[in-house]
């Protein structure tokens, strides 16, 4: 008698999940903050060099995502929302994400070390270590300030535009770092708020859990107080000016609104309205990033016409 | 058994191949659009190459540039 085995065949990686591993939405926010970052500093950068770097710097935040897919496999194999992710999903093994990770790592540092300077390829470097190493493997499953430190891997690429363009730190770029910084905290609380996710069975303390729902919405309170100066203060600086100004202070009042309003609340009035002010002041909180850095790339637009700029 | 020129894993595997192909193509052409870029820019090209270069040694105090 003949036995048939038959064996489960490991699901086949296309190109894309390759390119999944990088967290290509993720990436897409580096790119428009780096750009942005190396578009307003005072030194112009030829077009291919500017194009490279943005690239690389792309490359490098992906390579850290990649290895943050390897290091969490386990986190997001129990999350309904990254279940469907390549190395939990079993397309991808889990050491295919290490070395790929790494690789890229090590081939977009270099690149743009040769292509710009050592202080952007540092800096890149070292966002890349933050992100695998310091969030990831350390913090995320240690404290629910995770999302505070995890923030400021987020908060780098416009640092390292600046320094393509400039070689160098300065005011503006520790205000651009320090906006998203402080920016990270209340987004992405106010998403937790009303996205129940189920980090605490994956092990993962997140402030609604550890806290309890009601310090979080301080906490969102909080952190958009300390926010509004940050952006606000942005608008002094050689990179800011009166449109910025304008469009910080009537951003920041509505965020305060909207963080105010969500303080105000209890769950029993979250519940009653499913979640309508979290969900919008989450929504809007997308667009008040974007919106400021638009501004900081508007004044720099119109510099050259005599608009921009104080 | 006729030798088989494109094994089944080819077709199978053809968008991934043809994915990392572009994707090393690009990259050549980034490495060469930088490279054209630096040397018409005129970035320093020399390194030491173990014999002293007159071009490379800081001016003297003082020298007129």
């Amino acid at each position: 008698m003949t036995e048939i085995h038959a064996f489960e065949q490991p699901k086949e990686a296309g190109f894309g999940d390759y390119v999944q591993l990088l967290k290509p939405r993720v990436m897409s926010l580096v790119v428009f903050t780096a750009l942005v970052g190396l578009l307003v500093a005072p030194v112009s950068v030829h077009p291919v060099v500017a194009f490279s770097a943005i690239l690389f710097i792309a490359l490098g935040a992906g390579a850290s995502g990649a290895l943050n897919m390897w290091w969490d496999a386990d986190i997001d194999a129990v999350m309904r929302r990254t279940k469907g992710r390549p190395v939990p999903a079993g397309k991808v093994q889990p050491g295919e994400a290490l070395g790929l990770g790494m690789a890229l790592s090590g081939i977009a540092v270099v690149m743009l070390g040769l292509a710009s300077n050592l202080l952007a390829a540092g800096l890149l470097a070292f966002t890349i270590f933050f992100y695998a190493v310091v969030y990831s493997m350390w913090l995320k499953r240690l404290t629910p300030q995770n999302i505070v430190i995890g923030g400021a891997a987020g908060a780098f690429p416009p640092m390292i535009g600046w320094a393509v363009a400039t070689g160098s730190v300065s005011i503006e770029s520790v205000l651009m770092f320090a906006l998203i910084f402080m920016w990270t905290p209340p987004h992405f609380w106010a998403l937790a708020l009303f996205m129940k996710d189920d980090y605490s069975n994956a092990g993962v303390p997140m402030l609604t859990v550890t806290h309890g729902r009601k310090s979080t919405r301080a906490h969102v309170l909080v952190y958009t107080i300390l926010l509004a100066p940050v952006a606000i203060g942005a608008a002094f600086t050689s990179i800011g000016g009166p449109i910025y100004l304008t469009a910080a202070v009537l951003l920041n009042a509505w965020f305060l609104i909207g963080a105010w309003r969500i303080w105000r609340r209890d769950e029993v009035m979250a519940e009653a309205d499913k979640y309508a002010v979290e969900k919008a002041v989450f929504r809007f909180s997308l667009y008040y990033l974007f919106l400021h850095f638009g501004a900081f790339l508007a004044e720099a637009a119109l510099r050259p016409y005599g608009y921009g700029g104080w | 058994m006729a030798l088989q020129p494109l094994h089944e894993i080819h077709t199978r595997r053809f968008g991934r191949n043809l994915g990392v192909a572009l994707t090393l193509g690009f990259f050549i052409l980034i490495v060469f659009a930088l490279t054209v870029v630096k040397v018409t820019q005129g970035d320093p090209m020399q390194a030491f190459d173990h014999s002293v270069r007159i071009e490379m040694t800081a001016p003297a105090a003082g020298a007129d540039q």
